[in-house]
């Protein structure tokens, strides 16, 4: 066969293998997901939601956790989100030209490529046991929100640098102050960007569960969280939990409680992506 | 009046960002301090040529080796798997594939990275290891190859999409070059392009190495907690990760050796993966210089 | 006393030399033409009565530029204050994301009112100075950036006349729009300068013409001609001046 053929051939041939390998992934994850459904899908019922664990697997829901989840959602949120979109915003607005900022920068990257699980480790000593929080809610999500807060400064920068430099200069123009610029005319012109990684930044850290075993969240939690300094679980713990046993029963409830936990992983993100787009939109003016 | 509040402002938003550095202040002095302590008692040659890991058996050693290989072993599964999948997408999106089709299909494999990793553990255990044990003799229950490739499979997106970026950066010209010569696409793509892209694809997998070093729940969900200094991916494995975890889980008193060992454990992690960053962002750095 | 006075003003760009020795004053109620060819400074020149230079890191300006009698480069100047005396209208209409009245209200804002009467009165006027009241009285609150370039341009006119400023200072304000649009800002400038005193930079000479009372021409940085319109587009005094208004260059 001659040179050419053979070239000719190879070349058909990788189209069919690239697109093989493009889809390889999702169709495992599909695959896995209908396996999910079908092996957790039938436990959900009301029951499930509203129960507390117990040790007989048919008795065991996820109310502990789902709560618990929930609440590291709200306090994480109302920590992560003012430091990072504050950062992001003197990074972006004001440290254009000192050294300072430009440490901060290489910092952030950094931070972003640390384990999670080292996370862990500095908030079981600062957190649990020097400032005293105990593993509880707060110290989780402390832990967390230092975590995510890269993600969160990244994603405001970002969505700042978008914002045109006309509107700034029809700002100045008129005798605003930096401040003023930035609270009426920068922000709001970059909401759309910064609440899309702010999502994205938080489904993320609903997902994590490393760094809050080390501080100390608990696999069996027979009761509700009532405030921020009770001990907690959260989905992905008590998932962890279930699916460490060998009962065949705990398998399906902790299949269940992944469906729970992947529905809200994809709405979340899917909300994200959606008011991506229509930022997108508004932003090409 | 205006002015220094403006003032008072910048400060409030200065400090913010200034909560970032105290993080990895925070981190290394907890890490350092803490395996200060640990290193008076232990010797440093015995924790790195010590074969055996067992801190919190009767009989003590305290060799990280163990650890190591099943970090390495667990890790060198995911690359395998990741990198021909990765670097295949990724010269498919960029020189086969029309533009919408390549739009289309960018976020698609990003829900792979979305999903949390306790489901991948889930996977991991209940779907793969079976599938495999069929056709894989003396395959354990808990074992390394299982976890190795959905870890992979997780980290796909990530080799994929920065080769991608790495092979879009790649000048036309060189292409017409090479197609003016009469070679397919499939030659100029891997005798040209890769080539060209290849500090960038590398910055992809130094960086898949890092993540896979430092992920956590899919190895302790599928690959057992058992210190092994082995590298036989059909048995279980303990990474400095999953030791961590294990330590976490247990009823160890605070302030004791045992304590302790988490935070050399965590020591070493923290090294390897500030090394790898700071070896991707160096050559990131070099790489881009190349193309302005 | 004239209300703007320039003497010898330099100004740089890291060593780029840009102004030239340029001294020269503008009286009440003018206006004001900037004439010359691509990059001769007139822009800059124009953007440091405002001090909107301030924000590129290398510009440098010595001499001194008094409006009212104070050096608005002095060390007290308050910068905000004195941009809301000297207003700017934009080449490219610029209004705000927000709807019509927000944009015209914005200076008020910014400065600290909160009457909502007061500023709804201000706002009406304003828009009617500008000549766009008629236009948009009944969709105050749709966004400004419905409107057409044109009424954009009037919308940035009129957010500019809502803080009161004594001088508007205008970067080539009809050189995005359409003749028609132009004319329009035209007969706004000349309405305008019985209340307030107006530079304008423009690569149009035939505009320059049509509204301005004096005219300045710039070249590579330097003043080259400053006179009365109807003079120096009849008897130019200087040679350079002839021969970029005949068009032999520029």
């Amino acid at each position: 066969m001659s040179r050419l053929r053979t070239n000719r051939i190879v070349d058909s041939a990788f189209r069919y293998v690239g697109i093989a390998a493009t889809f390889f992934g999702l169709v495992v994850l599909a695959v896995f997901l209908l396996n999910i459904l079908q092996q957790g899908l039938g436990r959900i019922d009301g029951d499930f939601l509203t129960s507390l664990p117990s040790r007989r697997a048919s008795r065991a829901g996820i109310l502990t956790a789902w709560t618990g989840t929930a609440w590291i959602l709200f306090l994480t949120a109302l920590i992560s989100i003012p430091l990072g979109v504050a950062a992001g915003i003197y990074l972006e607005e004001y440290g254009k030209k000192n050294r300072l900022a430009r440490i901060i920068e290489i910092n952030i990257a950094n931070l972003a490529g640390v384990p999670s699980i080292i996370y862990g480790l500095l908030g079981l000593e600062l957190f649990v046991r020097a400032m005293r929080m105990g593993s509880s809610l707060l110290a989780g999500a402390c832990t967390l929100s230092l975590l995510i807060l890269p993600v969160i400064i990244v994603a405001t920068r970002e969505a700042i640098k978008a914002v045109p430099n006309t509107l700034r200069e029809a700002s100045y123009g008129m005798g605003a102050t930096r401040w003023q610029t930035i609270w009426y005319q920068v922000l709001p012109a970059a909401s759309g960007g910064i609440l899309t990684g702010v999502i994205l930044a938080l489904s993320r850290a609903i997902g994590e569960t490393a760094p809050l075993i080390v501080i100390g969240a608990l696999a069996y939690v027979p009761f509700v969280a009532r405030s921020p300094l009770d001990e907690f679980t959260v989905l992905p713990m008590q998932i962890f939990n279930w699916i460490s046993r060998p009962q065949e029963a705990f398998l399906v409830n902790g299949a269940a409680a992944i469906i729970i936990l992947l529905a809200i992983t994809f709405c979340m993100n899917g909300i994200a992506v959606y008011l991506r787009n229509r930022w997108q939109k508004k932003i090409n003016w | 009046m205006k002015k220094s509040s403006e003032r008072w402002i910048e400060r409030a938003l200065a400090l913010s960002a200034l909560i970032t550095i105290l993080t990895t202040v925070g981190i290394i002095w907890v890490l350092v301090s803490e395996s200060w302590n640990f290193f008076k008692e232990v010797s440093i040659i015995a924790f790195l040529t010590d074969t055996e890991w067992t801190p919190l058996f009767a009989n003590k050693h305290y060799g990280i080796l163990p650890l190591l290989s099943g970090t390495v072993l667990t890790t060198l599964i995911a690359i395998l798997t990741a990198l021909p999948l990765g670097v295949v997408i990724a010269v498919y999106l960029s020189e086969y594939a029309n533009p919408k089709f390549r739009k289309a299909i960018k976020p698609a494999l990003e829900i792979l990275a979305a999903v949390p990793t306790v489901v991948y553990g889930f996977f991991a255990l209940t779907v793969v290891t079976p599938f495999l044990q069929s056709f894989i003799p003396g395959l354990g229950t808990f074992n390394a190859l299982s976890a190795g490739i959905v870890m992979g499979i997780m980290i796909i997106p990530l080799i994929s999409s920065l080769s991608e970026d790495a092979l879009f950066a790649v000048p036309k010209s060189l292409r017409e070059a090479s197609y003016g010569m009469g070679a397919t696409r499939f030659q100029t793509a891997f005798r040209v392009v890769v080539p060209a892209a290849s500090s960038g694809i590398l910055v992809s997998v130094i960086l898949a190495v890092s993540r896979a070093i430092g992920e956590t729940m899919v190895v302790a969900i599928a690959a057992g907690q058992q210190p092994n200094l082995t590298f036989d991916p059909r048995q279980a494995v303990e990474t400095i990760t999953t030791y961590i975890v294990q330590v976490s889980l247990g009823d160890v008193q605070h302030d004791s050796l045992e304590y302790r060992t988490i935070f050399a454990a965590g020591i070493t992690l923290f090294l390897f993966t500030f090394a790898l960053n700071h070896i991707s962002f160096r050559l990131k750095r070099r790489y881009q210089e190349q193309y302005e | 006393m004239k209300l703007i006075v320039a003497e010898d003003v330099n100004a740089y760009y890291g060593d780029n030399h840009v102004l030239k020795n340029i001294s020269l004053s503008i009286s009440e109620n003018t206006v004001t033409a900037f004439i010359g060819p691509s990059g001769c400074g007139k822009t800059t020149f124009l953007r440091t009565l405002n001090r909107m230079n301030d924000y590129i890191d290398s510009f440098r300006v010595e001499g001194k530029i008094k409006i009212d009698g104070k050096d608005i480069y002095g060390n007290k100047v308050r910068v905000e204050e004195l941009r809301q005396k000297v207003g700017m209208v934009f080449q490219k209409p610029n209004p705000f994301p927000k709807s019509i009245f927000d944009n015209v209200a914005y200076g008020l804002k910014v400065q600290g009112t909160n009457d909502k009467k007061f500023i709804a009165e201000r706002v009406e006027k304003s828009l009617r100075q500008a000549a766009l009241w008629n236009e948009v009285k009944d969709i105050l609150h749709k966004p400004a950036l419905s409107l057409s370039g044109g009424q954009q341009q009037r919308l940035c006119i009129a957010r500019t006349l809502a803080v009161k400023p004594s001088i508007v200072l205008m970067d080539e304000p009809a050189s995005a729009l359409d003749p028609i649009s132009t004319a329009k800002i035209e007969e706004l400038i000349l309405e305008l300068k019985e209340k307030y005193t107006i530079v304008i930079v423009t690569h149009n000479m035939q505009q320059a013409a049509r509204v301005s009372d004096r005219t300045a021409f710039f070249y590579l940085g330097e003043l080259v001609e400053y006179s009365k319109t109807a003079e120096m587009f009849t008897n130019p005094k200087n040679k350079r001046t002839e021969n970029y208004i005949t068009g032999r260059f520029g």
